[in-house]
């Protein structure tokens, strides 16, 4: 990079643009009850939150590793017609408003969705439950680990796979003892990113899973809800959600922090 | 030179969908110079925006409760005024299929139940009724506000849901009403006030004294509320 001396119209909106993200996390810390955050954190709502969101954001990375991996693997390796279409349908929710997402997961597996009565007719319930909070973070966090992953394998030197093949391995034990090691940064990066989207999940969660503490009731609907009644306890879990950010940002330094 | 148009906003209690649209197009056939941006959704969600600072006109609440959260900040232009009384009703799925005839029923396991947040009035409304009625059951989601609940129901994501006889009346195609009986009730009062230091405060106060005038009442008791 060649130093510059910004122009002065520049340097005065790039100011603005940095002013403009940093006084509402200003506004934020100003109002943190430090003395009582703790206290306020071990509150049976705040730790009922807590602990379901790390439930569900969890469970929700594992179901977009199982399911993500595999399809950036056919994104990246597979010639076939439509491709380009399905990809596009499968990133949609990365742009999709959530809770048009929600509207169309209520939709599709609702009590009077598409599949409903097909799922009913097996016991599968989801509105209401912490599997539909799962299954709504999935829908709106997976697209991260794919569009991840598959930009790893794309990029990857496709010569050791070649090697091992031709050393007699086969196409199973390729994957794991070769391509999963080379591209394990892009599948950490892509699952902490899907965590992070799972973790702040709120539009499409309330409208398909509803909000009850301790089945459905994440941290930002329990900011949500709190923000009313307890403030305080809202500030509390903001903070630990502007904590998790922070550390995700130090965590995936190499691919934000540092522009080139 | 033609008169500016003027904007009031109003922030009111997501019950009173309805009744405030219609009421302002009423309003508005008085007075061609003035238009509404509306505001709905709990009036424990409005009560906090208005006292952090909101630009609202006037402010209606479905409880005493948030719109005293107001008057205690200091933030109102006279006392509010009592403008209506809701009362509540089940919502259930239309032709009531589950067969809920009372509040009792709602503790059933085979009826899957909604109710308001009790943070919202509606919610605590419904926890007010079910315990006079000595019942208790249990929701599977606290929705936001009234609206919602009843939403969950003409979806048919659940069988019943705790509201005000006004969002059933406002639902008849969608959603069938049970009434509860009067030892069971809970009333609800509605009061309004103007927002102190609305640059449209004059133009507020007349949408208020609308709403308790013989024209403004026709139009809510027609909607299902009562007189306050």
């Amino acid at each position: 990079m060649r130093p510059e001396r910004p122009p002065l119209l520049f340097a005065f909106l790039a100011a603005i643009g940095v002013a403009f993200v940093v006084l509402p996390l200003v506004g934020l810390l100003s109002r943190a009850p430090w003395e009582t955050a703790l206290s306020d954190l071990g509150t049976p709502e705040a730790a009922t939150a807590l602990r379901l969101s790390f439930v569900v954001s969890l469970a929700a990375t594992a179901l977009a590793l199982v399911l993500g991996v595999p399809l950036a693997w056919v994104y990246a390796r597979v010639q076939f017609r439509g491709r380009d279409v399905v990809r596009a349908l499968t990133t949609l929710p990365m742009i999709l408003p959530p809770v048009v997402g929600g509207v169309a997961l209520l939709f599709a597996f609702g009590r009077r969705g598409l599949f409903g009565p097909a799922l009913d007719a097996i016991g599968i319930h989801l509105p209401f439950t912490t599997a539909g909070a799962v299954l709504a973070a999935t829908f709106v966090a997976m697209p991260f680990l794919v569009l991840t992953v598959e930009a790893g394998l794309r990029s990857m030197d496709r010569r050791y796979e070649d090697a091992a093949r031709t050393l007699g391995a086969g196409r199973w034990l390729v994957f794991r003892r070769v391509t999963l090691p080379l591209i394990a940064p892009s599948v950490f990066a892509g699952a902490v990113l899907c965590w992070a989207r799972a973790l702040g999940e709120f539009g499409a969660t309330i409208t398909f899973a509803g909000n009850l503490p301790g089945t459905t009731q994440t941290l930002p609907l329990a900011v949500y809800i709190a923000l009313e009644t307890r403030p305080e306890v809202a500030i509390a879990l903001s903070l630990v959600l502007l904590g998790l950010a922070l550390a995700i940002l130090v965590v995936m330094r190499d691919r934000y922090l540092r522009a080139f | 030179m033609t008169p500016e148009v003027q904007n009031v906003t109003v922030f009111a209690g997501s019950s009173l969908t309805d009744a405030f649209t219609r009421a302002g197009n009423g309003f508005a056939k008085t007075n061609t110079r003035v238009r509404f941006t509306f505001n709905f959704g709990s009036s424990s969600t409005l009560a906090t925006q208005i006292t952090n600072g909101a630009p609202a006109d006037v402010f209606a609440s479905a409880d005493e409760g948030n719109m005293q959260k107001v008057v205690d900040a200091n933030l109102l232009d006279g006392a509010p005024a009592a403008f209506a009384t809701n009362r509540l009703a089940i919502a259930v799925a239309p032709g009531n299929p589950k067969k809920i005839a009372a509040l009792a029923d709602l503790a059933r396991s085979d009826v899957v139940l909604v109710l308001a947040a009790p943070t919202v009035p509606a919610g605590k409304y419904a926890l007010d009724a079910l315990r006079k009625a000595g019942v208790i059951a249990k929701p599977v989601s606290q929705e936001v506000d009234v609206r919602a609940v009843l939403n969950k129901v003409s979806l048919g994501e659940a069988d019943a849901g705790i509201v005000y006889v006004t969002d059933v009346k406002s639902a008849t195609d969608r959603v069938t009403g049970v009434d509860i009986p009067e030892q069971q009730q809970v009333v609800a009062r509605y009061p309004i006030a103007v927002v102190k230091g609305s640059p449209k405060s004059a133009l507020a106060h007349r949408f208020v004294d609308y709403l308790v005038s013989p024209d403004g009442q026709k139009i809510l008791v027609e909607l299902g509320f009562s007189k306050p």
